[in-house]
């Protein structure tokens, strides 16, 4: 019982941290392409300035969370995929540096080179965290002791590669959904264009990767979700030619919610499945804390996760007003104020 | 090197890295705080000029703590794989709950406070530092908390048919006595190194930059120079608490800090103490009976040596090499205590030379320039006495080191990540203290010739 309240406690985590991180996410690959001047980019950059940490923050709940609840999991997982997650922390890493520093000095060299730092500390962990979740649902090689026994090209098999591309279109697509409903003007015009096109490439991406995943695996309350996650994706996209933005915007994050959960209910009762041996995989119950500790992490989750969606909903709600580049200072008067 | 050594060079280097952020953020959020509240109180302008200025500071030193620290919350599983199976029952709940309760606490408010300049009320302005402020304190108690369990596993039993640690009294591990002294002296030298940071800067500012209004950095250098003494005076509370703490508890760590070889009444300190290669003393300087009075708070106390150690453990838990390295542990624990005390005097020498509006001499830029960097080579060297101390066990008296490593990761990719995060740290530092040399030689725009000054958008916007 408690094995299963955690197992949904950790899908609520990834949920958390792929509907928020993925817009940020989504928009920092967009910067470069969409952001055609400094004003434009800052404007884009500021419209995630004040929430964009907390976003990230949910990854490092899931992670604890995964360690409290199934310290087997969490070792498996990590140590397993060991050199994708060296990536994605490299890519973090410069991508959190570079929304601090990059307005610090008044050069455009400087900035150029950060906002690539953008790009591609967003591109990398978006597409792959969808490798490593394809490759956990689907199966790697895991020997009797729980010991992830392949390396870095296990993972990048043709069904894994497939679950990256899902993810960085899907949070392309929703990345250009925020911006088109946190800016003005030609900014917002270009994001709606682009939500489109994006859009198409992430729903042909997503329903062969989703009937993929049911083809290796029925679970009919997992296929009937993933309907689902297709449906508000189509949406979403109705919504964005109707210019309702804030329509569009909740479409394209319940697609990325139920489509996590499509993985989740794919997944029950395992959590990591052993494609050497189904004997060897980690499961639930085998993975998972004493009773004691889930009880107590239960009551601090339930407490505080409620709190926690208020205090960070409140921010969306200071931060609401929509950003023009228009209104943005130039970067190097502001540069020069500060220095 | 097997992939044992590569990770725990990875290890040191990634979390001394984090470190070195960590106290000026501890310290540096509930300052710039205070800044902001005498603003508030008085609506004096010079107090939010130092609010932006220190301000700016602690957010360029904020971003490194945060990405430094998601590495930190990963690399258990990555390069400690089985310590996180054997530990993950009482480790796993408060790192979690440092997420859940502190991180997402101090990033969501910190963003408000950055941005929310001309959008909220200046109450709830201020507020939103102070939150994050007790984000910073509680991740500190809590991630100390799980530190000191494996220092001192306290509250759990060990399972030996699952092969791990099983939790039975949370409580009993949130009130574990060694967090218990380590939080207040953590914090203590904390604000020994923001004290230092703010301290030096301001004397800087008064020295280098005439063409400043005064006024504000004699403050801060006052505010500075307080923090310093005071953390300083606790630090060494604190200090001498957990000394005889550790003299119970991990009576090999204290045996190896003083190179006792055999269990000593009135036992002597040395300040400084030169080994052959074979572990002879060549040359030692010692206080006598100081250690005892460390130790036990009696000259006559017994403190117990490394031998006679040494032969108890091996009967205990088998053949076996229990003691640490002992010039590293003696090293770190007599220079961490030596930086701190130079730091302080050093903090009384400037409010001496800045007493009734006096200044220091222009000679005086270099020690203001070097004084931040005291404390923080004494926290460094302080988490490497407290972890190097307990070798060769990772949890002490449960599970060894060289057991705790991940079975399924090579030498080539610890080595692989190993040479990354260094390099990418490295890279990193050049360019924190490129921007914070920048922020801090250059102009303070006078915010306040406007009529209303919050009402401009966010300084800190990016
Ligand atoms: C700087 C601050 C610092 C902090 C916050 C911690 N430690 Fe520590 N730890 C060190 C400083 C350090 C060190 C001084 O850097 C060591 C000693 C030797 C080494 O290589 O790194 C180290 C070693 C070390 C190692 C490698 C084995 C070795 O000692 O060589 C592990 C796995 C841990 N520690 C585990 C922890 C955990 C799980 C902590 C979280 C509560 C923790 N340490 C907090
Ligand atoms: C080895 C154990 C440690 C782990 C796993 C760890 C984990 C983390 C993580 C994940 C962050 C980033 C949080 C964010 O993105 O907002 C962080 C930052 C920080 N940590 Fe550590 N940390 C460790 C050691 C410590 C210690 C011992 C202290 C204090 C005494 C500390 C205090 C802080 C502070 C003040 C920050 C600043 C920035 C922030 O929290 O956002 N950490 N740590
Ligand atoms: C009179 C001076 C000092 C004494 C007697 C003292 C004593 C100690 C002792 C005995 C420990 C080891 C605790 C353990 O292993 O559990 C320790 C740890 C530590 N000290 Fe100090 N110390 C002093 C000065 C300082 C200064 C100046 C700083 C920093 C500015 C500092 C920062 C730390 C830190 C960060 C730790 C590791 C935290 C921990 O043990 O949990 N100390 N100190």
């Amino acid at each position: 019982m408690l094995h299963d309240i955690w197992f949904l406690l950790i899908a609520v985590l990834w949920i958390g941290y792929f509907v928020l991180e993925g817009f940020d996410f989504g928009l920092g690959v967009l910067l470069p392409f969409l952001g055609r001047n400094d004003s434009e980019r800052r404007a884009l950059i500021n419209a995630i300035g004040p929430v964009w940490d907390g976003n990230e923050v949910w990854v490092l709940v899931a992670g604890g969370a995964t360690f409290a609840a199934f310290p087997e999991w969490y070792a498996t997982l990590f140590s397993g995929f060991y050199m994708a997650l060296f990536l994605i922390l490299v890519a973090l890493i410069i991508r959190g540096v570079a929304f601090e520093y990059r307005g610090k000095r008044d050069s455009a060299r400087w900035r150029a080179g950060w906002d690539w730092a953008i790009f591609f500390g967003s591109a990398v962990p978006a597409l792959l965290w969808g490798v490593a979740f394809a490759n956990i649902v689907a199966g790697v090689p895991i020997d009797q002791k729980h010991e992830f026994t392949g390396n870095l090209f296990t993972l990048l098999n043709p069904y894994g590669l497939l679950g990256g591309v899902v993810t960085l279109s899907l949070f392309i697509t929703h990345g250009a959904g925020y911006i088109a409903l946190k800016t003005e003007g030609e900014l917002r015009a270009r994001a709606n264009r682009l939500l489109v096109l994006a859009g198409l490439v992430t729903a042909v991406a997503a329903v062969v990767f989703l009937g993929w995943t049911e083809a290796a695996k029925f679970v009919p309350g997992s296929a009937v979700v993933a309907v689902l996650a297709a449906v508000a994706l189509v949406g979403a996209l109705a919504a964005n030619v109707l210019r309702r933005e804030g329509w569009a915007f909740i479409g394209t994050a319940l697609t990325i919610g139920l489509a996590v959960v499509a993985l989740f209910l794919n997944l029950y009762p395992n959590v990591m499945p052993s494609s050497t041996d189904p004997a060897f995989s980690l499961t639930i119950s085998n993975a998972s804390s004493t009773d004691y500790t889930l009880t107590i992490m239960t009551v601090v989750a339930v407490i505080f996760t409620p709190l926690v969606l208020l205090y960070q909903g409140w921010t969306y709600w200071i931060f609401r007003k929509r950003i023009s580049a228009d209104r943005i200072p130039d970067v190097s008067e502001a540069a020069r104020a500060s220095s | 090197m097997s992939p044992l050594d590569l990770a725990r060079w990875q290890f040191g280097i990634t979390t001394v890295y984090h470190f070195l952020f960590v106290p000026l953020t501890i310290s540096l959020v509930f300052i710039v705080a205070g800044f902001q509240t005498a603003w508030y109180r008085t609506d004096n302008p010079k107090y939010l000029k130092l609010t932006r200025f220190y301000g700016e500071l602690f957010l360029i030193n904020f971003a490194m703590g945060v990405v430094t620290g998601i590495v930190q919350e990963f690399q258990f599983g990555m390069n400690w794989s089985d310590y996180s199976r054997f530990v993950g029952d009482i480790f796993g709940a408060p790192l979690a709950i440092e997420g859940l309760l502190a991180f997402f606490l101090e990033s969501t408010f910190l963003g408000i406070w950055i941005f929310g300049w001309d959008k909220l009320p200046k109450r709830v302005h201020l507020a939103s530092i102070w939150i994050t402020a007790i984000g910073t304190a509680l991740s500190a108690f809590v991630i100390l908390a799980a530190n000191a369990w494996m220092q001192q596993p306290v509250g759990s039993v060990v399972n030996t048919a699952a092969g791990r640690a099983e939790l039975k009294d949370f409580f009993a591990v949130l009130t574990n006595p060694t967090v218990m002294w380590a939080f207040p002296h953590v914090i203590a030298g904390a604000f020994m190194t923001g004290g230092a940071f703010v301290l030096g800067v301001a004397v800087w500012r008064l020295l280098r930059r005439a063409t400043d209004d005064p006024a504000p950095f004699r403050i801060a250098a006052k505010v500075g120079a307080t923090a310093l003494l005071v953390g300083g005076l606790f630090v060494l509370v604190t200090g001498d608490q957990l000394a005889k703490h550790i003299a119970t508890d991990q009576p090999m760590k204290l045996a190896a800090a003083e190179n006792l070889r055999t269990t000593e009444k009135s036992a002597p300190f040395s300040l400084f103490t030169l080994w052959d290669p074979s572990g002879n003393e060549i040359v030692s300087i010692q206080v006598p009976d100081m250690l005892s009075m460390l130790a036990t708070n009696n000259v006559d106390g017994t403190v117990q040596g490394i031998d006679n150690l040494q032969v108890q453990y091996a009967a205990q838990y088998g053949p076996g090499d229990y003691s640490p390295s002992v010039p590293v542990t003696f090293w770190s624990f007599r220079l961490m205590i030596g930086a701190g005390f130079l730091a302080a005097l050093a903090g009384l020498w400037f409010l001496w030379r800045m007493r009734k509006g006096g200044l220091p001499g222009r000679g005086a830029v270099a020690t203001a320039l070097v004084l931040p960097l005291l404390p923080l080579a004494a926290n460094s060297l302080a988490w490497i006495f407290t972890e190097m101390g307990r070798q060769p066990w990772i949890v002490q008296g449960q599970l060894l080191t060289s057991n705790a490593v991940s079975p399924s990761v090579g030498s080539l990719e610890v080595a692989i990540t190993l040479v990354g995060f260094t390099l990418l740290y490295g890279g990193l530092a050049a360019i924190e203290v490129g921007l914070l040399a920048k922020r801090i030689r250059g102009e303070i725009v006078d915010e306040t010739s406007g009529a209303d000054s919050t009402a401009q958008p966010s300084p800190f916007a990016y």
